[in-house]
């Protein structure tokens, strides 16, 4: 960690009470570990992206194209024309300042620029000098400005300290969403060739390999030969897990992390275990190896071309639906994108789970299931056999991960199964869950090493709700539904509030779960089970 | 819409033809204050009759009044309410509470 | 806080036009007849070129933000006004968003304490004030249509009644009057009181409260201090709705003062981020059900793009995928 010289009382220096000063000159500095890297070259060449180059955003020269202030606002018009939300977003703001004090990376940096309000007025700031009469006829005292490479430079910084979380939009009066505007704003970026190394590369891994960590087809199966290994060694069964099986059921897809890190790991471990106890007939897929869309965090086309394989996928496998793993953008992609790209999904059938026969009549249209709802489904018909008990070590609270929350309204799901697969379960905060949750400040492809401080910052919110919950209740685990939270929430909680863990909802699940024939002493982690009694229910 | 409103009704020839008291010529105050500022002026006249006792008004003009809105206004000239009064309060809708004490005498409405 | 000033000097400037124009030159014609029709013109002509505009741009996809429970499974209960998924539940959502500003009821202030403690209190008093002032603004304007019509459409009076509740001073007080003022004061002072505030707000920001609060002053003075002829204010304001303009005569200074400030409001309007008014029904984190995956929303700018077959992946890694015995589509 480059800044573990920053502690946290130097962190939180920092006041909610701006200065009185005039926002309209650009100020961004690329100081270290507030900022990502740029996006190789290798992986803008492999995307076909505009204007290829090595460039540095530190640097003063970032070898943008000649004309490339027409190339943007020629662009800005485009999606003024595409887009009713761009368009009604940049006229309709009130300024009331509603949304100042709710974003995360406001509330950990104090940079006014972090609030909503004034990250939307980089860009409104632009759009009133070109496409508005007032603001080319007064200038500044409309607050309209000329675009400068220090404006552009400007964008830059805080649109990539933007998380897409969409907590702002929540609170705002006419629901203006900045994940909107960070995403015009990062489409307009990508027509001068200024995106981050932590969005082109895995982008450009999954358009190649199907997945963001840019794993082949035999070293994912090479994976899941460890998987199974370690839950024979766990549960004495021998499971099987199908991979690019024609005529099975149903697809499953996973965010890549899943498979591949941890503490992600164990999770990936809970579906293996759910899925061979209740004998589903399904498979994973090495071309559609990939739930989480990072083109999402690039641009709407980038997203559908890579979103373009999970159909892709169930149309060769002839599977009947897919069902989806624990991530947060995957499914904003999935719940709000998916259909609209690369539906309809005709070829499949209305969802239907073989297990109970209960029809998810909310998932008719795009035929993908959240794996949450499914086996909320299962616990609430009994058809798995549970025993929280082997949990206890772990007094857990759950943190909705933004876009589950805040674009499905996925909040009784994970708690339902929670409050079955554990005995010690205590929320947080109302004003920092469901709805109104804290982005883990990794979001939205700002998850890079080289942007850590910037995390820190963002993710103290999170941790501070998660610090509550450990001081009043002795939490211990934070459970969510999101690759990207297991990645980046251990080493926010480590700074913030060591002692907290973190898991997947399944891993619990995993736990939990008395499966037949089993012999088991150890959890998914490779600790002695809490206890080996019989179980409660 | 209700803009329109007033146009259906064709009423939007004038405001309401007030009737004048045949004879008089003058009231007590000028007829460009006496259309912004009755109000005012009877409000005052009440005052002061009621917590002063004191009964004569001296007009800008200098000529002398009894404050008393039925024994001056309404007897003396404006004896028609419907066709002084109510026309115009009604055309602004507003609705004085001057009646809510006063007797309107009734020789002088009919 | 120049920004503030500019807004100020902006607004006096504007009462002291028609205060020449008609006070010193004598120009009822132009201020009673002339700048209100402009106005008027703008105003309808800009709105409906805005909405217009807005209509023009598609809404390509489905992302409404959502704050209450899905409708799922059966037997979870799903909140229909926050996560709608019926159009009865998108009506009501929209409705208690309009008439009652549910999502500005949310708003809490965070505040780090010392020892960094991150303290979270509700701040209900943007919601109470933008209410106070948009309802009292409603009630204001409704009862402006008594100068409109003629008869007076019914319901008025009893507004009116309602609003001289307490028959305080005569011509009484309408407790709108005094609402609005309070609210917008409020809403003038945040501005200037909390450096957040103070930052993020442009001139216009402090010219459109400002100039309304200019219109609601000049009104409430020409009403109880600096008396107008109101039966020939009502005349004009009847002859230039029938567009049977009459020429005015002495109707009062004040008027021509709340005339002009009203017919720049208006004109400004549809440039100006008032259009907020209108523009939060087409707002589409809000104006959309939450059943994105239980009916397709379409995209009509879709065009195809370059995507990465199957055909080309197994092309790429066939020897590999054979040699770990997994299935492939050429052998």
């Amino acid at each position: 960690m480059a800044d573990d010289k920053l502690k946290p009382e130097e962190i939180l220096n920092v006041s909610y009470e701006p200065a009185d000063r005039d926002w309209l000159t650009p100020t961004a500095v690329f100081r270290k570990g507030t900022y990502s890297y740029s996006a190789p070259l290798k992986h803008q060449k492999y995307l076909d992206l505009p204007n290829q180059r090595e460039w540095n955003p530190a640097d003063a020269d970032w070898k943008l194209p000649e004309n490339w202030k027409e190339i943007i606002l020629e662009g800005m018009g485009r999606l003024l024309k595409r887009h009713r939300s761009f368009k009604l977003y940049l006229d309709i703001c009130v300024r009331c300042g509603a949304c100042a004090d709710k974003c995360h990376y406001f509330l950990g940096s104090g940079d006014p620029k972090n609030m909503p309000v004034l990250r939307a007025e980089l860009l409104r700031s632009v759009y009133r000098r070109y496409f508005t009469v007032a603001g080319k006829i007064f200038g500044r005292l409309a607050g309209a400005r000329d675009l400068t490479e220090d404006v552009l430079k400007e964008w830059f910084y805080y649109f990539f300290q933007c998380s897409e979380c969409r907590r702002c939009s929540i609170y705002c009066p006419y629901g203006i969403d900045t994940c909107e505007i960070t995403m015009m704003a990062r489409e307009l970026l990508n027509l001068v060739g200024c995106n981050i190394q932590w969005v082109v590369e895995p982008a450009s891994n999954c358009f190649r390999t199907g997945n963001h960590l840019g794993i082949p087809p035999h070293a994912f199966k090479q994976t899941f030969e460890f998987a199974l290994d370690e839950l024979k060694d766990l549960t004495g069964i021998s499971i099987d897990a199908p991979i690019n099986r024609k005529g099975a059921e149903i697809l499953f897809v996973a965010p890549s992390a899943d498979y591949f890190a941890s503490p992600h790991w164990h999770t990936f471990l809970g579906y293996l275990m759910l899925f061979h106890e209740i004998g589903l007939d399904y498979t994973w897929s090495t071309y559609a190896s990939e739930g989480g869309n990072f083109g999402l965090f690039h641009s709407s086309e980038l997203a559908k071309r890579l979103n373009n394989k999970i159909y892709a996928e169930a149309r060769r496998l002839g599977v009947k639906w897919i069902l989806g793993g624990e991530c947060g953008h995957m499914w904003r992609t999935i719940h709000q994108y998916m259909d609209t790209f690369n539906g309809p999904a005709d070829f499949l059938e209305e969802p239907v789970s073989p297990i109970t026969g209960t029809k998810f009549d909310n998932a008719r249209s795009t035929k993908m299931v959240h794996i949450t709802e499914f086996t909320a489904d299962l616990i609430k018909h009994d058809k798995l056999k549970l025993d929280p008990a082997r949990n206890d070590r772990w007094k857990v609270t759950f943190h909705d991960s933004c876009n589950p929350a805040r674009a499905i309204g996925l909040f009784a799901e994970p708690r339902y199964i929670l409050q079955n697969v554990c005995n010690h379960f205590f929320d947080m905060p109302e004003n920092t869950i469901k709805e109104k949750t804290f982005c883990c400040g990794s979001g939205a492809g700002l998850g890079a090493d080289e942007n850590m401080e910037m995390r820190l910052r963002g993710g103290f919110p999170r941790a501070h709700a998660v610090k509550y919950v450990k001081e009043k209740h002795g939490v211990n685990m934070v459970s969510c539904l999101c690759a990207i939270d297991k990645a980046s929430l251990p080493p926010l909680f480590e700074y913030w509030v060591p002692g907290v863990e973190v898991c997947g909802v399944h891993e619990l699940v995993g736990n939990a779960l008395v499966m037949k024939g089993e012999t088991r002493t150890a959890d998914l982690r490779g600790e002695p089970l809490a206890q080996a009694e019989e179980p409660t229910a | 819409m209700p803009i329109w409103y007033g146009w259906l009704n064709r009423s939007a020839e004038g405001a309401p033809k007030l009737e004048l008291p045949p004879g008089e010529k003058e009231c007590v105050e000028s007829t460009q204050y006496m259309r912004t500022s009755h109000v005012d002026l009877l409000n005052n006249w009440k005052e002061t009759v009621v917590r002063d006792g004191k009964r004569t008004y001296v007009s800008s003009t200098g000529k002398e009044y009894t404050m008393s809105l039925t024994n001056t206004c309404i007897t003396q000239c404006h004896s028609n309410k419907a066709k002084f009064c109510d026309r115009c309060h009604d055309y602004m809708n507003v609705q004085p509470w001057c009646w809510d004490c006063h007797n309107f005498p009734k020789e002088a409405g009919k | 806080m120049n920004r503030m000033w500019i807004a100020l000097i902006a607004v006096l400037a504007l009462i002291i036009i028609p205060w020449v124009g008609v006070g010193a030159a004598g120009l009822t014609l132009l201020f009673g007849v002339g700048i209100p029709y402009i106005a008027c013109l703008i105003f309808f002509v800009g709105f409906i070129y805005r909405i217009v505009s807005w209509a023009q741009s598609p809404v390509p996809f489905h992302i409404p933000t959502i704050c209450g429970q899905q409708k799922s499974l059966p037997w979870i209960k799903a909140n229909n006004r926050e996560s709608p998924h019926s159009y009865w539940g998108l009506f009501a959502r929209m409705a208690l968003e309009v008439l009652f500003f549910r999502s500005l009821l949310r708003n809490d202030r965070a505040e780090l304490k010392q020892r960094q403690r991150l303290i979270y209190s509700s701040n209900r008093f943007l919601w109470a004030g933008g209410l106070l002032f948009h309802w009292s603004l409603i009630i204001v304007l409704f009862r402006h249509l008594r100068f409109f019509t003629e008869p007076v459409l019914p319901g008025i009076a009893f507004v009116q009644n309602l609003d001289a509740l307490f028959h305080v001073g005569l011509p009484a007080l309408y407790i709108t009057d005094v609402a609005i003022i309070v609210g917008l004061s409020y809403l003038f002072l945040r501005r200037v009181i909390y450096p957040q505030m103070r930052l993020i707000s442009l001139p216009s920001d402090y010219f459109v409260l400002l100039l309304i609060i200019a219109v609601v002053l000049s009104g409430v003075l020409m009403r109880h201090f600096f008396k107008i002829d109101a039966e020939k204010a009502k005349e004009l304001a009847l002859s230039i709705a029938s567009f049977r303009p009459v020429i005015p005569t002495a109707i009062g200074l004040p008027f021509y003062i709340h005339l002009f400030l009203v017919s720049i409001l208006a004109a400004y309007l549809p440039f100006s981020k008032l259009m907020h008014a209108p523009g939060v029904f087409f707002s589409p984190t809000r104006n959309l059900k939450n059943d994105s995956r239980a009916r397709r929303h379409i995209n009509p700018w879709s065009y195809p793009v370059k995507v990465h077959t199957y055909e080309e992946y197994e092309d790429e890694f066939r020897e590999a995928m054979k040699e770990a015995g997994l299935p492939v589509e050429k052998e």
